[in-house]
């Protein structure tokens, strides 16, 4: 594979930090004449004038629902569920192959319990009950005459990442160890209207949701969040929601740990107390060095990922490429990324592409000159609450290896001589 | 079209309020109130939910040797015998405490509640077949599972009233970070 064009021609340009990290806006200052030069670097090697062979027969027919190039057939999740048990498991968001900040929707990473239901949206409804003055029945033609809004956001499984707990790295692409994450526009309901209506008791300080999943699959919600900024989402990236992702309503909480994003969502309860269900005691819990588990970690805490390079990718030879990843926070707003081809010693500003959204998706990309030497590439995000995506030393030494859930550390892709990259813990 | 928002609401706005709420008893909020109400009946067949002080547990008891007959029939395949795990998790057997490298996070070494048995084993399991058990052989299945963490003596049962008490050795062993109260 081959992350970007290369072209030795090209003038040395004044490094800004160590292993040849260039000015973030260094082309965006000079305008096209780099991007000129290697687009005639690449085309001089096809056959100048000729029509090809697409050129001479008439296209396909129109369509009825696009579909990705046959050319890019590996563009897929990567699926690892339980033989005996196949719709229970994960899919991992191949993030080593996209641009942008928007996840296509039959790319989304998946985690489900027991499969995916295939529900039928004449029949099924939405119970809002327990602490509330009037519990209330919701069908889909109901929901849909409802104000709406969309809001961009990031869905982040709390097992995402947790490779890096291992002892050793882990040799993967990118999207199989970071990539149960994703992000799309969503569109729906507040929730905090539909609880409105029921009538809020003063008692009520928990939300239990329920799906109409196989597995029934529940957890407890502060129910503060879900008034801040809880949706009930019909609608993904303008479509309605893929089944896999929850139709046809889910909850999407943004900045929350995946698994209280409820997928088919069939029951609201207000509570007093969280219920204590099995996915927020047994699992996704943080269980410490000392014995006790970190419960209701519900945020998702800032990471960042370089995605281009990465393992997989193997670089042409010395000469640009662009450095490129992904950052996220779960309290807000990215600020900064820094990005390091120096193992750390030395960190050059990336340029974050506008707009920054709040507990989004947040590409930053850097020019960088590699030299043809090996060395490690690295990526720290900070977000404006002044948390700092933490070194994996630091977070082992708080955590411990047996968190399994809520790794967020730095991220080291080694670059070896020959080009080809691999995990590193550095 | 938000009418909380009272700092910039108009007398006009406020007029309709009054009317708007004279007319529809009990009208909250300015929403599209399009729900239907739910009747009694129907919250307790859609219910599911079982809380650590019992709430939501139904009539019923299950005994430990029952527990044993149902886990061999539905549970033990993907569970493995004494729920020392499978192709699905172990539920009992630690022998590694929490604190060791290696750690087992069996149900008798980790749960801190033995209400989340009954809740989850009802709603979710077997994972073939969720809710083709009744609520006597869920009960019996969590003295089972009780009995194989050594929580439960042989011979004993477990029940709408006795479930709640049951207190884990794990109860504190949480921390609550986002979602304390």
């Amino acid at each position: 594979m081959t992350v970007a064009t290369t072209d030795r021609s090209l003038p040395k340009f004044a490094e800004v930090a160590g292993g040849g990290l260039l000015d973030r806006r260094l082309f965006l200052k000079q305008g096209a004449l780099f991007g000129l030069a290697t687009l005639v670097a690449q085309t001089a090697g096809a056959e100048a004038g000729q029509r090809p062979a697409w050129m001479r027969v008439p296209g396909a027919p129109l369509s009825n629902y696009g579909q990705p190039s046959p050319n890019e057939a590996e563009v897929i999740r990567w699926v690892a569920a339980n033989p005996d048990a196949p719709g229970n498991g994960i899919s991992w968001t191949p993030l080593h192959r996209l641009a942008g900040t928007i996840t296509p929707s039959g790319l989304h990473f998946e985690r489900h319990h027991n499969g995916v239901p295939q529900i039928d949206p004449a029949l099924h409804q939405l119970l809002i009950h327990g602490l509330v003055e009037r519990p209330l029945i919701f069908g889909l033609p109901q929901l849909h005459r409802y104000p709406m809004i969309s809001r961009q956001c990031f869905i982040e499984c709390g097992g995402n990442s947790n490779a890096g707990w291992h002892e050793e790295p882990m040799q993967a692409v990118a999207g199989n160890l970071h990539g149960l994450v994703s992000c799309s526009e969503w569109t729906g309901i507040p929730v905090r209207m539909l609880l409105e209506e029921a009538g809020i008791k003063a008692a009520a300080g928990w939300v239990i949701a329920e799906g109409a999943d196989a597995a029934a699959m529940n957890v407890s919600i502060p129910l503060a969040k879900l008034l801040d900024d809880g949706i009930l989402a019909l609608f993904q990236n303008g479509e309605k929601l893929r089944p896999e992702n929850g139709y046809p309503m889910r909850l999407v909480l943004p900045g929350y740990e995946g698994v209280l994003n409820v997928k088919w969502l069939r029951r609201l309860q207000l509570a007093a107390q969280p219920l204590m269900a099995r996915n927020e005691t047994a699992k996704y819990t943080e269980l410490q060095p000392d014995g006790k588990a970190r419960q209701f970690t519900f945020v998702m805490e800032a990471k960042s990922v370089v995605t281009h390079p990465s393992p997989g990718y193997r670089l042409e030879g010395a000469g640009y490429y662009q450095i490129s990843g992904l950052a996220w926070s779960g309290r807000g707003k990215i600020v900064t990324v820094e990005v390091s081809a120096d193992g750390g010693h030395s960190w050059a500003p990336s340029e974050l592409q506008e707009p920054v959204l709040s507990k989004s998706f947040t590409r930053f990309r850097v020019p960088w000159q590699w030299n043809g030497q090996p060395c490690v590439i690295k990526s720290r995000a900070v977000d404006d609450t002044g948390y700092r995506q933490p070194e994996r030393r630091i977070l082992v030494a708080e955590r411990g290896r047996n968190g399994y859930f809520h790794y967020n550390a730095i991220v080291a892709w080694a670059v070896d001589a020959d080009g080809g990259l691999h995990h590193v813990y550095a | 079209m938000c009418m909380r928002d009272g700092a910039g609401a108009s007398l006009r706005r406020i007029v309709a309020v009054a009317l708007l709420s004279a007319a529809v008893p009990m009208m909250a909020v300015a929403a599209p109130n399009l729900g239907r109400p739910a009747m009694p009946e129907e919250v307790a067949r859609w219910d599911l939910s079982v809380f650590p002080d019992g709430q939501g547990l139904p009539q019923g008891r299950g005994s430990v040797a029952d527990g044993a007959a149902i886990y061999r029939e539905h549970c033990v395949s993907c569970h493995g015998a004494g729920g020392r795990g499978a192709s699905a998790e172990e539920l009992a057997g630690a022998s590694h405490r929490l604190t060791d490298p290696s750690p087992d996070k069996t149900i008798g070494s980790y749960w801190p509640y033995a209400t989340t048995l009954f809740d989850y084993v009802r709603r979710s399991m077997p994972l073939n077949a969720p809710a083709s058990l009744d609520d006597n052989q869920v009960y019996a299945v969590t003295a089972y599972l009780l009995h194989l963490n050594g929580i439960l003596p042989e011979g004993s049962e477990i029940g709408r009233d006795s479930l709640p008490r049951v207190v884990m050795p794990n109860r504190q062993g949480f921390i609550a970070v986002d979602g304390g109260r």
